[in-house]
């Protein structure tokens, strides 16, 4: 037991250096799809163990957890009901180890609360607006035979964007129409059906959560960030089975730059992407590197399901 | 579903176009493309009023519905929401290309020129 919750806290504790050294990676560009794959692994991991940890401090001194038990989880379920037990009952050193045991399950507990709160409270968010959102669409957009399969909206502004969801769709403003030309204008729709295919927004979700929930966290912030922009990647690098890297290339300059505005100050400065996405966008179609070989994107998918199968081993499977 | 989606559209288009607040009958005299009932007209006024993009308000024994806002206002917000102005990136939409601070404009615009010049070259 001592030992499973020596490795779950060192685990949940890792995943932070091993996050900003993913951070400051440069081969994630070159294989998106990997990076995003490990990026999930880290986060779920990191959760896992950090709950883990936790409960497993407050069944250690564990009095019911004897081995056979159904692993950390079970250890700290049993613990907890001796716990209270001997907190009400007991007097002294037991009672207080015992109130201090109860302590530890309690902010488990919490811990993973929160996580899964978080988790529904974003996504009812995005619900909501998409809702409101589709709505509002309903009651505007037209098509155009320009972007078949699309929706245009009549706004001088240069926007192209996927709602997501079931009831999906691909919105495009008048502005973006008389901005590009029928080229760009199928890269566009190629990279935006690509989101929808592979519903990367379900990808970024937990990401997002977990940056609303911490808003002040950068390290959390910039990994939101990072995923985001690798999302971009992914669908930049599908488009591009239907489209020439130039035409997306020129596409995404044309919408960037004519969406140009002075630099948000503030908060707002902080809440925004880091500088240059677009033109690291750009920079990748124009110049690729080759992706990763086979071996290493075969070690990268390894450790991304040993990140997650060791705390979640340590905690579900009996020992 | 469809169809009073396409209502619902046609008759927003009415209360825009409109100067002051309308019956439902006005309403419905003024959909000149199509035969609708009454009660239909009524049924998707009320249904824009509870979703907040209509307002009602009491004449007399009729009831008179304007709308909440423009139609620049919702196109307004749509793109807002849209180019992710809030700065919070939220899962909700996908944009294609977020807005870019004036500087990389710049570096996206010498992009593009250099390209032209390989097109050119």
């Amino acid at each position: 037991m001592l030992a499973a919750v020596f490795v779950l806290a060192a685990v949940a504790v890792g995943t932070v250096p091993a996050a900003a050294a993913l951070l400051s990676a440069r081969w994630p560009y070159r294989s998106p799809a990997a990076a995003i794959l490990l990026w999930q692994a880290l986060g779920l991991s990191w959760g896992l163990a950090a709950v883990g940890a936790l409960a497993g401090l407050g069944a250690l001194a564990g009095l019911g957890a004897r081995p056979g038990g159904w692993g950390v989880a079970g250890g700290a379920l049993t613990g907890a009901a001796g716990a209270a037990r001997a907190a009400v009952l007991g007097s002294g050193p037991a009672m207080l180890a015992a109130i201090a045991r109860l302590v530890f399950l309690a902010a488990a507990a919490v811990l993973l609360a929160r996580l899964c709160w978080v988790l529904l409270a974003a996504s009812a968010a995005v619900l909501l607006a998409r809702r409101r959102h589709r709505a509002l669409l309903r009651l505007l957009a037209h098509g155009d035979p320009k972007v078949p399969g699309a929706l245009v909206v009549d706004s001088p502004a240069a926007a192209a964007y996927c709602v997501p969801g079931l009831r999906s769709a691909i919105v495009v403003s008048a502005g973006t129409l008389d901005l590009l030309d029928a080229a760009e204008l199928a890269a566009v729709l190629a990279h935006e059906r690509a989101h929808l295919r592979e519903r990367h927004d379900l990808v970024l979700l937990p990401f997002s959560a977990l940056n609303r929930a911490l808003p002040r966290c950068r390290l959390v912030r910039q990994v939101h960030g990072s995923v985001a922009l690798l999302v971009e990647m992914l669908a930049d690098d599908r488009a591009l089975r239907h489209r020439t890297a130039r035409e997306l290339a020129t596409a995404l300059i044309r919408v960037g730059a004519s969406s140009a505005g002075p630099a948000p100050s503030g908060a707002l400065a902080a809440a925004q992407a880091p500088d240059g996405e677009t033109a690291a966008r750009v920079a990748r179609l124009l110049a690729p590197a080759p992706p990763l070989p086979a071996a290493t994107l075969a070690l990268i998918c390894s450790a991304a399901a040993l990140l997650v199968a060791v705390p979640a081993g340590l905690l579900l499977l009996p020992w | 579903m469809r169809r009073l989606g396409e209502l619902e559209r046609a008759i927003m288009d009415v209360l825009w176009e409109s100067t002051e607040p309308l019956t439902v009958r006005q309403v419905g005299e003024r959909l000149t493309d199509r035969e609708l009932a009454h009660t239909t007209v009524m049924t998707v006024l009320d249904r824009l009023a509870k979703k907040g993009f209509a307002r009602r308000e009491r004449d007399g024994r009729a009831w008179r519905y304007c709308a909440a806002a423009d139609r620049e206002t919702y196109v307004t917000e749509l793109m807002l929401h849209a180019l992710d102005q809030t700065g919070d990136r939220s899962a909700a939409l996908a944009s294609f290309a977020r807005s870019v601070s004036d500087a990389e404009a710049q570096v996206l615009r010498r992009a593009l020129e250099s390209l032209g010049e390989i097109d050119r070259g």
